[in-house]
């Protein structure tokens, strides 16, 4: 028995010195030059709804965007579904996945734990047809650098049932007021990130907290947010953490407003049943999103992944993908073949009102170094956030 | 046996209600496989067999059954060895370390499975080796070990080691007694230990989620990344259906082989 | 004349080969045979598995640096300070041994009926049917299970149906959800187990205890019971751990947190592995002691 603890004793201290050389800074990965030929293959990454058809991607009939990128570059897609962005950066950890479509409280997690390189953007033609924008935004854009391409964007917004919701909401206090009248029947998305939704609101109903940036959040101002979100629970039937689980809510009758996709809108009014939503944001502006496609540092497939971002961006897929998922497409041309396959799409995503987006907080990662460029104080990180949210939901 | 009427009754009744209490939410997923509408809403909607064929035709369904049948028979192989031997190791011989050894069997199933799941998977990979079909397989056997074990110890306590003893006696080596002594006697505790080894690797989610990786699926690793793409939510009550219909024959069998010696278990 | 019956006459000598030489040889060393025996298992569970829970519980004096997400292997014991101080992980550990406990209890009573009928009074026949009808949920898939039990609780869903005329309405989202949902899925591990407990038990026994005069209830306490006591506490094994570490039932069909959600947050939410692992030494330590207990009472020979 005692052999047992030396040899025990032994593996633990291999691999505690193995593991050891975990801190010692991040290096910076290299840039390519040129994109050579494709790989044979390519692991991605990916939200639900972004990279449907051909031979791993997501099975819906009737849409395949993957199958002509395919034939093209000659790299065979799998991709592996997200739960959320923390479940995306954790599988970019492992180093077996080529790239990935991250949100933004995802994108500078990815980047300060090296596990995306910069893009050479020179080597993506479609880049420069992108909204302007879409460009170097804080949350895919470190030191001058650009580590990856947009995707398209949304906003949170706000969808109700009317059937049930007769008045049009046109503020979050629907979900948030404590003597709101749709208490017990509101929803929330059961993530962290869901902390800059009540900063937002505390941005309109409380100024003097002097929130100026829903993702930059000192101690005093995350307490605040956080009693908000704890006198929010006991109006909310259930939270939702995937679209299913939405559109589950709300199609069966749990639910009647609160933040949401407009790709859970689209499938709940496609899906035929007997409830149907409508969605408006609200006038306090909204939490948002604009996905990003990053290359992993470790990558196997570079050449392919280059060519997928170039690829994703183009015109008819980046309309393909943008339709179906229910977002704005990245630019002008896209929006056009955006609007043969579905008339309007672009006004209804606002793809070119850059007003719409003005107060669109895109998701960010909330960090110590605040986000609003505040330096007499320290912000709260995204593990605070965490935190914050277990205090919420746990209690 | 003596009870009263009143109890016989009462128990009738209550082993019926538990039943359906089982059944009713089976009989749900089978209702919704054929719903029209890819969202389940009460009552439903209507009817078709779309889904069915859907299934037959996807690929998506018949690698992830391959992938769990082949994790599922894998892991139950190498349990059925690792747990006879251990076994056979306790039961029938006396060393120091005896009595750890059940409680150390037993760990990989009693401690939650997203511990066991971050451990393995930590395990495999700082030896470097790939997360795959073969890390399933090492992750499930982890867990399915026990049930051959206690299957299988049970059995030998009840079996004399005298038998053992005048085999060799007679004349015959380690291995012809194991196999026409020890064998017999337990081989139908290994039938029942296996079975429920192959279910609890055949369903077994959270570990999994841990030692797959990227390249691979099982069935409940493709029913949990279709829960999050809402278009073909149907087609998972399908799956669950075909695996229903499909296990009703092994279990029926199992059952059969080890009632034959009066016991289910051990 | 020959005494000995000629057709009793000698075996021919086996032939030498070599896994005969093997077998002598393993039978003159039985330390040997012992060590064949146990080299390849204990070989992966000591190594792998229980050199892993180690590592893993190695990390739990580490940190992470705050931005980068990367390991800081100074030991500290940082995190067992927050997991200590911090009220809500101690609300959340409460609760979910609770719901363990609660789960335990309702399967336990769930179980005694119909596996009392399947030992004792069902034929050959209908218990070898209920025997199949047990096992063959355990097959229909985890998830598939809860998410039908969505659509029996949800506002408009089988439930609230069903019971609309009688104007009540079920418990819909909640940790009486949870109960239900758990209570069901790990139902047929406690039946199995008192099933097998149940059959083991003479049905002379019973029927001395009733000639003595008791009738169902105390011979129901102080026969049965105590003779079954192992493998009721084996069945419990399983739902209590089954329940204590589930994450995926409680946000399913909850809003509240359970230690399983707490420490796949720390772990996939906030990147954080060590206050992970510090937070699973709490499930841990109680599976250890629980186990231990178990053993004590015998339910290691019952399982």
């Amino acid at each position: 028995m005692r052999k047992q603890w030396l040899v025990l004793g032994a593996i633990a201290a291999i691999a505690v010195s193995a593991c050891g050389g975990g801190s010692t800074g991040t290096p910076k990965p290299a840039v390519p030059t040129a994109v050579g030929d494709g790989e044979g293959a390519l692991n991605l990454v990916a939200w639900s709804g972004y990279v449907v058809g051909g031979t791993g991607g997501e099975h819906v009939t009737g849409y395949d965007w993957v199958t002509p990128f395919e034939q093209a570059s000659g790299c065979k897609v799998t991709v592996k579904v997200g739960l959320d962005s923390a479940n995306m950066v954790q599988l970019m950890k492992t180093g077996e996945y080529d790239g990935v479509s991250a949100s933004g409280d995802a994108t500078l997690r990815l980047i300060a734990g090296g596990d995306v390189s910069p893009v050479n953007l020179d080597l993506i033609p479609n880049y420069k047809d992108v909204f302007a924008g879409l460009k170097n935004q804080s949350y895919n854009t470190v030191d001058g650098l650009s580590y990856g391409v947009p995707h398209g964007r949304g906003a949170n917004v706000l969808m109700y049932n009317p059937a049930i919701v007769t008045t049009p909401p046109d503020s979050w206090s629907t979900v948030f007021a404590a003597d709101s009248p749709y208490a017990g029947k509101v929803t929330a998305y059961n993530y962290a990130i869901y902390v800059a939704d009540a900063a937002l609101y505390l941005m309109a109903t409380k100024p003097d907290l002097g929130i100026k940036n829903p993702y930059a959040l000192d101690e005093k101002q995350l307490a605040a947010a956080v009693d908000l979100l704890k006198q929010q629970k006991a109006l909310v039937s259930k939270y939702w953490g995937t679209p299913q689980e939405e559109i589950d809510g709300f199609a069966n009758g749990d639910m009647a407003i609160g933040t949401a996709w407009q790709y859970q809108a689209n499938t709940i009014n496609a899906s035929g049943g007997n409830v149907k939503v409508e969605v408006t944001k609200p006038k306090e502006g909204a939490t948002g999103w604009s996905d990003t496609w990053m290359v992993s540092s470790k990558a196997k497939h570079p050449n392919c992944m280059y060519k997928w971002m170039d690829y994703i961006i183009s015109p008819k897929a980046n309309a393909d993908v943008t339709v179906y998922f229910g977002e704005a497409p990245v630019s002008d041309a896209a929006c056009a073949e955006a609007e043969k396959q579905s008339a309007g799409h672009c006004a209804l995503f606002h793809a070119n009102d850059e007003a719409y987006f003005k107060d669109v907080w895109y998701w960010n990662t909330p960090s110590v170094t605040c986000l609003d460029g505040r330096t007499d104080v320290k912000c709260t990180d995204f593990d605070a956030w965490t935190k914050a949210w277990t205090d919420v939901t746990g209690s | 046996m003596q009870l009263g009427r009143g109890t016989r009754i009462a128990l009738r009744l209550a082993s019926g209600a538990i039943l359906a209490f089982i059944y009713i939410p089976i009989a749900i997923i089978v209702l919704y496989s054929f719903n029209s509408s890819r969202v389940a809403t009460w009552p439903i909607s209507g009817l078709t067999l779309d889904w069915y064929r859907q299934a037959f035709a996807d690929v998506g369904i018949r690698n992830a059954l391959s992938a769990s049948v082949a994790a599922a028979i894998g892991a139950t192989i190498i349990a059925l060895v690792l747990g006879t031997l251990i076994a056979l190791a306790v039961q029938r011989y006396r060393f120091f370390g005896r009595e750890t050894i059940s409680f150390l069997v037993i760990l990989p199933i009693a401690l939650p499975g997203i511990v066991t799941g971050i451990a393995l998977s930590t395990a495999f990979r700082s030896i470097g080796t790939e997360l795959g079909l073969l890390t399933i397989i090492v992750g499930h056997a982890t867990f399915c070990i026990v049930t051959i074990y206690n299957n299988v110890i049970a059995r030998l306590r009840r079996t004399s080691a005298s038998f053992e003893e005048a085999s060799a006696d007679l004349g015959a080596d380690t291995f012809r007694t194991f196999r026409r002594i020890t064998m017999p006697a337990i081989r139908t505790s290994l039938v029942a230990g296996a079975l429920l080894a192959f279910a609890l690797s055949f369903d077994e989610i959270i570990v999994t989620n841990f030692t797959a990786g990227a390249s691979i699926q099982t069935l409940p690793i493709w029913i949990f990344s279709n829960y999050s793409r809402p278009n073909q939510l149907p087609l998972v009550n399908v799956a669950a259906v075909l695996v229903l219909l499909l296990s009703i024959i092994p279990v029926y069998l199992a059952t059969r082989i080890t009632h034959g010696e009066g016991a289910t278990r051990g | 004349m020959t005494i000995h019956d000629t057709s009793l006459g000698p075996l021919p000598a086996p032939p030498a080969s070599p896994a005969r030489r093997l077998a002598v040889a393993l039978h003159r060393h039985p330390g040997v045979r012992l060590g064949g025996l146990l080299a390849a298992p204990l070989g992966w569970m000591v190594v792998a598995y229980l050199g892993s829970l180690i590592l893993f519980f190695i990390t739990s004096f580490w940190t992470v640096d705050s931005f980068s997400g990367n390991l800081v292997t100074q030991p500290s014991l940082e995190n067992y300070a927050e997991i200590f101080t911090t009220e809500v992980y101690r609300t959340i550990a409460l609760r979910t041994v609770g719901m363990a406990a609660l789960v335990t209890v309702t399967t336990i009573a769930l179980a005694f009926p119909i596996a009392f009928y399947m030992a004792k009074m069902a034929s050959d026949r209908t218990r070898g049917t209920l025997v199949v009808s047990i096992l063959l949920p355990l097959w229909s898939g985890y998830l598939v299970k809860v998410y039908a039990w969505r659509l029996i609780l949800s506002a408009d869903g089988v439930l609230n149906g069903v019971l609309e005329p009688f104007g009540i309405r079920g418990p819909g989202f909640g940790e009486v959800a949870v109960w239900l949902v758990e209570t069901y899925l790990w139902l047929p591990y406690m039946i199995i187990p008192l099933y097998a407990g149940l059959e083991r038990v003479p049905g002379s026994l019973i029927e001395a205890s009733s000639d003595l005069g008791a009738r169902t209830w105390p011979t129901f306490r102080r026969v049965i019971v105590p003779l079954v006591l192992p493998a009721i506490i084996a069945g419990s094994i399983f739902t209590f751990s089954l329940t204590l570490g589930d994450y995926i039932t409680p946000t399913l069909v909850s809003n509240t947190r359970f230690m399983g959600n707490v420490i796949y947050d720390f772990l996939g939410v906030a990147g954080n592995q060590p206050l992970a692992a510090a937070y699973a030494m709490v499930p841990i330590v109680i599976m250890i002691v629980y186990l231990l207990v178990a053993r004590r009472l015998g339910a290691f020979e019952a399982l």
